[in-house]
């Protein structure tokens, strides 16, 4: 009995010895960022990846102080910052017991990246709670920075709100004949804000179009959408808009594609930037492409020196043109650069949240204000255009490109993205 | 009760780990408090699998129990940790007692398998319903004791922990009374058990409500203490397939067994995650089979083993 007691106080003992010697090590000259992206299941190789390579690749840069001027200084406040790259699958719970982890047990300095608005949603209040400057990378829904007031949190690139109401103008300009309208999106925070926001928008702009009553909604990563489609055909709506993005995206594609569904009706993909590189001559002609923002295929043309620097830099390293999140990474990666130079290497999360808090800065493809949600939330610029496979090089390419302004597409300050679209979008400058 | 070895360490145990936590980095409160949660559902699985059944459903019942609490917070804002608690318990009871009254009559594969179909179907409905969270979930706010909020995780981990060793306890009592211990005999032999004037029906009805009780409380503890709900983590049929691989991972030697086998499923957990982002579930996978190859009576055998004493039941 004393034996156990005894063998028990010990393990424990060992334990916490082993914790605590753990929790000490830590350098000025160093900074640890995580950076969570999917890197297991059908989101890791459209979308994933391409996320990390994009942090990856960029955190390297500043580190060797090789970035494009105005950024080339030498790490992140002077420090150089290891990444711990970290797996974003499991769903919410799984993500809000290793985001404690990280912070917790792991003691990193700052957290960017994640993907899917169902981790964002769930991670925000526990980045609050647990006093950790944080920075989303992709994630879209809006409600993160509608809901609540953040401190700690931020998103440097906009939500989906954006994406839609861009998307619904495009449909305007370019198919004004357009009578009927339907969706498929995935059904969670994401897919639902999308379709809302871009039926919203339609009403309000295209009042004599009408919306399917058989709008479709399967779980994501669902991979399987005979039966979606084959409902879609059938119905009389001749639009599809969908916000489906990385393996589930692929796979509708492909599927589609092979009942002839792209050839009946227009189809508008808000994320579908991911697929124009990988999926070549079996990418449909005719189909409105977005990529979350000016990123990826629409931007390929854009002469700037970041961008061109960062185009040059990951097609040598990585042998494809980056897509959306490598740029959505990369970008988020500079913001924490930004923040560190400007509050030195051993700031708190307090005083790098004060740093990046409202700030305007030149990212690689664009320029991100970050003037929404108090200072916490982007605003960017948003573009589609019409996928066409130029058969001379061999690769996709977009024409009609058209991007709208931040101020036409995202509701001014303190306004709820939902109640500002019902309101007939006042205030917006196109 | 009380006057068994197994008691008087599993009293000793709680003592010892309620003062420690006092002393332990978060992370490790937080592993603890994880890793008991789960061990509830895994002693209510333990006393099936000593009656010879395996439920591939159970997460139906922790889900229950999870997002019991999810909806009394976010539609009426219960926050109080037992009011939780007993909501959790209450929900998955009534609801294992119900379907308790089918599947006693199933064995085997059929018992397994009817469990898994029942908990798909609440994970459909929940997927499906955007008031449900669809694949979202939800945000559990903090739990607060006696109308009190705690400024850190300690006292929902003592809670928590004497929730585990009070139902510890008492699965240790039951399994020695009578009806407890017609939980081999069932396994062995049931048409005997019929003839000595049992119904084994009655008795299995019994072991089942009592599991599912139990991982209802595992739900409603293990979302109190993540503080987040979905689909996914607490009612797919991989959360299941986990609750399972846990039992085996554990043995169905002692009722203290569940407690050690949850913790070291969390912490093999995190550092697979963490050393291999790429591939951790390769290591949990390798880790199940080293087990069923090598350690058949889960980990308890190998400290009844290293202890060198013979098992007491």
């Amino acid at each position: 009995m004393k034996n156990k007691l005894l063998k028990g106080a010990l393990g424990i003992a060992a334990v916490s010895a082993v914790a605590l010697a753990g929790g000490i090590a830590h350098a000025k000259d160093t900074i640890t960022i995580a950076v969570p992206s999917f890197l297991t299941g059908g989101a890791a190789g459209p979308f994933g990846i391409p996320a990390m390579n994009g942090a990856k690749m960029v955190t390297d840069a500043i580190n060797a102080g090789k970035l494009p001027a105005p950024y080339n200084t030498k790490g992140f406040g002077g420090a150089t910052a290891d990444v711990i790259a970290l797996d974003e699958g499991g769903g919410a719970t799984k993500q809000v017991a290793e985001y404690r982890n990280l912070v917790e047990k792991r003691n990193v300095d700052a957290i960017v990246g994640y993907i899917s608005s169902g981790n964002c949603q769930a991670l925000a209040p526990v980045a609050e709670e647990l006093k950790q400057f944080t920075i989303f990378a992709t994630c879209g829904t809006p409600r993160i920075f509608e809901e609540a007031e953040r401190k700690y949190v931020f998103r440097t690139m906009g939500h989906a709100t954006a994406d839609n109401v861009a998307a619904a103008m495009y449909v305007k300009e370019k198919f004004p004949d357009m009578k009927g309208y339907t969706g498929i999106n995935q059904n969670y925070a994401w897919g639902q804000d999308s379709w809302r926001d871009f039926d919203l928008t339609l009403q309000q702009i295209m009042p004599n179009t009408k919306a399917s009553d058989k709008t479709q909604f399967p779980k994501i990563f669902a991979g399987q959408y005979g039966s979606e489609i084959s409902a879609m055909s059938l119905d009389k709506a001749d639009l599809i808009h969908t916000s489906f993005w990385g393996g589930d995206l692929e796979a509708f594609i492909f599927q589609g594609n092979a009942r002839g569904l792209f050839k009946k009706k227009i189809g508008v993909f808000t994320v579908g930037g991911t697929a124009a590189y990988r999926l070549g001559k079996k990418l449909p002609n005719g189909l409105v492409l977005g990529a979350r923002g000016p990123y990826g295929i629409l931007v390929k043309d854009r002469q700037s020196t970041l961008n061109q620097w960062f185009i040059n830099t990951y097609k040598d390293i990585y042998g494809i043109y980056p897509s959306g999140p490598a740029y959505q990474y990369g970008q988020a990666i500079l913001a924490a650069k930004i923040a560190y130079d400007k509050a030195g290497s051993d700031a708190t999360s307090e005083q790098l949240a004060d740093a990046l808090r409202g700030i305007t800065f030149e990212s690689f493809s664009t320029t991100i204000e970050m003037k929404l949600g108090n200072g916490h939330q982007a605003a960017t610029e948003n573009g589609y255009g019409i996928t066409e496979y130029d058969s001379e090089n061999g690769e996709n390419v977009v024409k009609d490109v058209k991007f709208y302004p931040a101020s036409c597409v995202l509701p001014p300050e303190g306004q709820n993205s939902v109640d500002w679209i019902k309101g007939g979008m006042k205030g917006a400058k196109c | 009760m009380f006057n068994d070895r197994t008691a008087k360490f599993l009293l000793l145990a709680a003592l010892v780990i309620c003062v420690g936590g006092a002393f332990a980095p978060n992370w490790i409160v937080n592993q603890f408090m994880f890793g008991f949660s789960r061990a509830l559902a895994i002693l209510g699985l333990m006393v099936l699998w000593r009656t010879g059944l395996v439920s591939f459903g159970h997460a139906f019942y922790f889900g229950l129990g999870a997002y019991a609490v999810a909806i009394l917070d976010s539609k009426l804002g219960v926050s109080d940790v037992f009011l939780r608690l007993m909501a959790g318990a209450v929900v998955a009871g009534v609801a294992g007692f119900l379907i308790g009254f089918i599947m006693r009559n199933y064995r085997d594969i059929f018992f397994a398998m009817l469990n898994t179909a029942i908990s798909m179907v609440l994970f459909g409905i929940v997927v499906k319903t955007e008031s449900l969270g669809s694949t979202d979930g939800f945000a559990i706010s903090a739990s607060t004791i006696f109308g009190l909020s705690p400024e850190t995780k300690y006292p929902l981990f003592v809670i928590i922990t004497l929730v585990g060793l009070t139902a510890a306890l008492a699965v240790n009592f039951y399994l020695k009374t009578t009806f407890g211990k017609l939980t081999t005999a069932i396994r062995d032999n049931e048409i005997r058990v019929e003839y000595l004037g049992f119904s084994v029906a009655h008795a299995i009805h019994l072991k089942y409500t009592i599991s599912t009780i139990l991982a209802g409380c595992a739900g409603a503890l293990m979302a109190m203490s993540l503080g987040q709900v979905d689909p996914e983590s607490m009612i797919n049929w991989t959360v299941s397939g986990e609750l399972v691989f846990v039992t085996i991972l554990s043995g169905p030697g002692n009722v203290i067994a569940p407690f050690i086998g949850s913790l070291v499923f969390e912490v093999l957990r995190t550092y697979a995650f963490e050393l291999a982002p790429q591939a951790w579930q390769l290591i949990m996978g390798a880790t199940f089979l080293t087990i069923i190859f090598f350690l058949p009576g889960g980990i308890w055998s190998l400290i009844e083993k290293l202890g060198g004493k013979k098992n007491e039941k």
